[in-house]
């Protein structure tokens, strides 16, 4: 429906167009990622991939965009040089580059939008995009999202402190950053990303301390396992880690207990890798307003597919471990993204693969169940689950208002998660507005999915039924001044109202109808 | 009452208007059931500024007596804080902050400029850039999402009842006289009925023949890290509305909306747009010396609006409907306060309502948001 009056304080035809066009934007520059933007590019399209690193030594120290556990050198501050170094430890992007991919690294997506139900400001389907300085946005035909995954974290004694970081943190700082600032990992999981962390450590001439696992057989492929042995390191399964403790460089060491009860044992280590899992980066598909299924196979919350890498977006697609993790030919994934996306700008129907039969991967809702059981059997209340708004697990069962309100009254003590099981299912964003877990600058990376487990746990209910805590933009903590528009149209400008700007309002309620109003009017007519 | 899953009051809706009239009501002993179509607050309610400021309102100097006693009234925190302060970057702003700040002091709350010297002492903050502003001393701020939680305690702690993800599908009547509700579940009997169902109230109400003209629209928000903790907490301005939290966040909103069409069961979507980048641009204008402050969050909330942008508190029959038109949370300790004299003894007993009741649209076009341009450009909601 259309209508010849607008109302100019409406978002209607005021968003401006982005100065920045491509065809086909592609986010993310990991394996599934640069296959698409080379197809793609190969293909005839205008291609722009953006990947946000290296990112900034400040987001680093927000465990933004992966769980880096503040073990990163001083190596990092140098974004310049970084710029160098994580082009040179990936000759794929040579490859991009020499497609005629236009690359930007450095560059933070921040968020996604394209006209859709209850949106129609849109002028065009757009990116949010930053580097450390400003924010634009740019235009697309199709979009491409190859964001991958990212850490999940648990909460143990100590593990608040510098030193436990993420799996993919730590590749981060290894592989890509070559500015890993430990020497001594403690790695948590037995699963092959546990597995491949290990031998990734030892391969950098780093030592691994031993490998925990709470269930009782090691998770991963028995050839890896093995492999991992060969270098003389431990296996210890049927154990859970009780605490890390160290001093002003963060971890020295960690104490370990079999899950059934049993003799501690503390070892030394100067990081703990959390590498229990990944989940996939679902933030720019779920800003996007994409349809999420729940798939424990898959790693979790994963994008709805239609195919092999379409969704009901028509013009998103979604490609690498960001669609679901599992064993997949990330390659052959991206590269069929392009396809899809090429015939999309072509205008062509093209019918998506149906989504691949993947080798059943681990039940990641089950295996993150059990680390999670057996670390809130060995930890108590007191233990910190949100950093960012140091939010216990007994605060979180509690629904405990935050300490800076002082004490509840005696009937708000009385209220707790059974109070808000009681009516209706729990969810976990009334969890966030009442005790503000998930609330702080990190953006809920550390918290979003063990604030889930417990609850699950507390309540009785399986993690699957907790809805998922929504993501918005800016899907990265973006400085005031990097995301200012410095492009706002001018009527954007001159009709900017503080609120709907009806001017009859705000006309005091005694005014009405006499002869004050015309001045209430007049005053109440200037736009701010 | 025939049926005991049924109540004597049913209110349809769990915002905060609801929210405040079933407490108000369970506090003189009603027993009282408010219906939700999903989680209490979790709107327009729980997504807003939290400002508790409105001088325009018969229900302000109500607002203003109640909202220091609400953590004590309700048993819950709210975070309510009292003071206000409006900063302006252009001649424009100021004239219009100094104008309402003038209509604050008409209306009881005595307000004053304060120099650049004072503002840069209440909001270090703030930038060389700020002209001037506006010192609002019986105005107020507090925490929506907490505060709609603590209605819903307080009703159950009175004996009142909440059945969430609840949908009322429509009001039924028996000669001429709402005798329930309809939900999934069936039909649950009242003697009277309340209906502050934002959005959806419209085709509620049109069920029973009740023509309430409302439109819909979304608007946007965003939140900072935290920041220095200002004494007074609600520093707005720069053409933005908001507040600092208690937690230090800064959560500020503004700027244009967008016009939907909601369909009955509610809005399946509440999508941000590249306005944030302007929001934030307002509210680097406003805290200039903050530039790192980082931006964590957005949000977007649904809001219905009559065509004069003010509210209707009315009650027909045994029908009691309230939409305070855009501007609720604030006022809600107020507004529930006026619906539950209305529901009990058919008449506000500490305001003149009359302005505000339904007949004044008697006549309005049927197509009067064509008129205005209050149309939605996407599909049904």
């Amino acid at each position: 429906m259309t209508s010849p009056t607008i109302d100019r304080f409406s978002i209607t035809g005021k968003l401006p167009h982005a100065k920045q066009k491509a065809d086909i934007v592609v986010v993310g520059a990991g394996q599934a990622g640069v296959a698409a933007a080379v197809a793609a590019a190969k293909g005839g399209a205008s291609v722009l991939l953006v990947d946000e690193n290296p990112v900034s030594a400040s987001l680093m120290g927000l465990d933004t965009p992966l769980y880096f556990g503040g073990r990163m050198t001083r190596a990092v501050d140098n974004k310049a040089r970084m710029i160098e170094q994580v082009f040179a430890s990936d000759p794929q992007l040579e490859e991009a580059f020499e497609a005629g991919v236009e690359v930007s690294l450095g560059v933070y997506a921040w968020g996604a939008f394209q006209n859709g139900p209850g949106m129609a400001a849109m002028p065009e389907a757009a990116i949010g995009l930053a580097d450390e300085e400003r924010s634009w946005m740019v235009a697309y035909k199709q979009l491409i999202l190859a964001t991958g995954s990212r850490d999940l974290s648990l909460s143990f004694q100590g593990w608040d402190q510098p030193g436990v970081m993420g799996a993919n943190g730590l590749h981060a700082l290894i592989k890509r950053y070559d500015a890993f600032a430990g020497n001594e990992v403690l790695i948590l999981g037995s699963g092959d990303l546990a597995l491949n962390t290990a031998l990734m450590v030892v391969e950098a001439g780093l030592k691994v301390a031993a490998l925990i696992e709470v269930r009782d057989t090691v998770q991963g492929d028995i050839g890896l396992a093995d492999k991992v042995r060969g270098h003389g390191i431990e296996i210890l399964t049927g154990h859970v880690i009780v605490s890390a403790k160290g001093g002003a460089d963060g971890v020295e060491q960690a104490t370990v207990v079999p899950v059934g009860g049993g003799d501690s044992r503390t070892l030394v280590c100067d990081t703990v890798c959390q590498a229990i899992g990944v989940v996939p980066a679902i933030e720019l598909f779920n800003v996007l307003g994409g349809k999420l299924a729940v798939r424990s196979d898959l790693g979790g919350h994963v994008p709805q597919r239609t195919g092999a890498v379409s969704t009901a977006l028509a013009n998103v697609l979604v490609t690498g471990d960001c669609a679901g993790l599992g064993s997949l030919d990330a390659a052959a994934h991206g590269r069929a993204a392009a396809a899809l996306a090429l015939a999309g700008i072509a205008g062509q129907a093209m019918a998506d693969e149906p989504v691949a039969a993947q080798a059943p991967g681990l039940d990641a809702h089950a295996y993150h169940t059990d680390w999670m059981a057996a670390l809130l059997k060995v930890g108590d209340d007191s233990i910190v689950v949100c950093q960012c708004e140091e939010v216990t697990r007994g605060d979180l069962t509690a629904v405990r208002q935050p300490r800076y309100l002082g004490a509840p009254s005696d009937v708000a003590a009385k209220r707790d998660i059974n109070s808000l099981a009681a009516d209706g299912p729990l969810n976990q964003d009334q969890f966030k507005r009442l005790t503000r877990a998930c609330m702080g600058q990190c953006q809920a990376r550390r918290c979003r999915e063990q604030v889930a487990l417990i609850l699950a746990q507390s309540s009785g209910v399986d993690v699957s039924k907790v809805p998922l805590a929504g993501y918005r933009a800016p899907v990265r903590p973006l400085p005031m001044s990097v995301l200012a528009a410095d492009d706002e149209p001018a009527a954007l400008t001159a009709d900017w109202d503080v609120w709907f700007g009806i001017p009859t309002q705000w006309i005091p309620y005694q005014d009405i109808g006499s002869d004050r109003e015309p001045y209430h009017i007049a005053n109440l007519t200037d736009t701010i | 009452m025939s049926n005991p899953k049924g109540a004597t009051v049913i209110v349809v809706g769990g915002g905060v208007s609801g929210l405040s009239a079933a407490w108000w009501l369970a506090r003189s002993g009603v027993d009282v059931l408010v219906l939700d179509k999903g989680i209490v607050g979790w709107e327009a309610s729980g997504r807003n500024g939290g400002g508790a400021s409105h001088y325009q309102s018969p229900l302000f100097a109500e607002e203003q007596r109640l909202w220091p006693l609400m953590d004590e009234m309700l048993g819950y925190t709210t975070e309510y804080q009292r003071g206000k302060i409006v900063l302006a970057t252009t001649e424009g702003q100021l004239k219009h902050y100094k104008y309402v700040a003038q209509m604050f002091t008409e209306q009881g709350s005595p307000s004053h400029e304060i120099d650049r010297q004072e503002i840069r002492e209440r909001v270090p903050m703030s930038g060389d850039n700020i002209l001037g502003g506006v010192h609002l001393t019986i105005a107020g701020q507090a925490n929506p999402q907490r505060t709609v939680q603590g209605y819903a305690w307080a009703i159950q702690d009175l004996g009142g009842r909440i059945l969430q993800h609840t949908p009322v599908l429509r009001l039924v009547s028996e000669g001429g006289k709402v005798v329930g509700v309809e939900t999934r579940d069936g039909i649950l009997n009242c003697d009277s009925v309340v209906v502050a169902a934002g959005p959806q109230s419209a085709s509620l109400l049109a069920g029973i023949g009740i023509d309430l003209p409302i439109a819909a629209a979304r608007a946007e928000m965003i939140v900072t890290e935290p920041a220095p903790m200002m004494a007074i907490g609600a520093v707005d301005g720069n053409g933005l509305y908001g507040r600092q939290t208690k937690r230090g966040n800064l959560a500020y909103g503004g700027g244009p909306h967008e016009w939907l069409d909601v369909g009955p069961s509610g809005p399946s979507a509440r999508p941000g747009s590249p306005l944030i980048r302007n929001l934030t641009k307002r509210l680097y204008g406003l805290f200039a010396k903050a530039p790192s402050l980082r931006v964590i969050r957005s949000w977007a909330g649904v809001i219905e609006n009559t065509p004069d942008g003010r509210p209707v508190i009315d009650r027909i029959d045994n029908v009691t409907f309230v939409t305070m038109s855009s501007v609720g949370f604030g006022l809600s300790p107020a507004s529930g306060h006026a619906v539950r004299d209305l529901v009990m003894d058919g008449k506000c007993s500490f305001a003149d309502l009359e302005k505000l009741s339904l007949k004044r649209f008697d006549g309005l076009d049927k197509d009067w948001r064509e008129q205005k341009g209050w149309v939605s450009r996407s599909e049904t909601l």
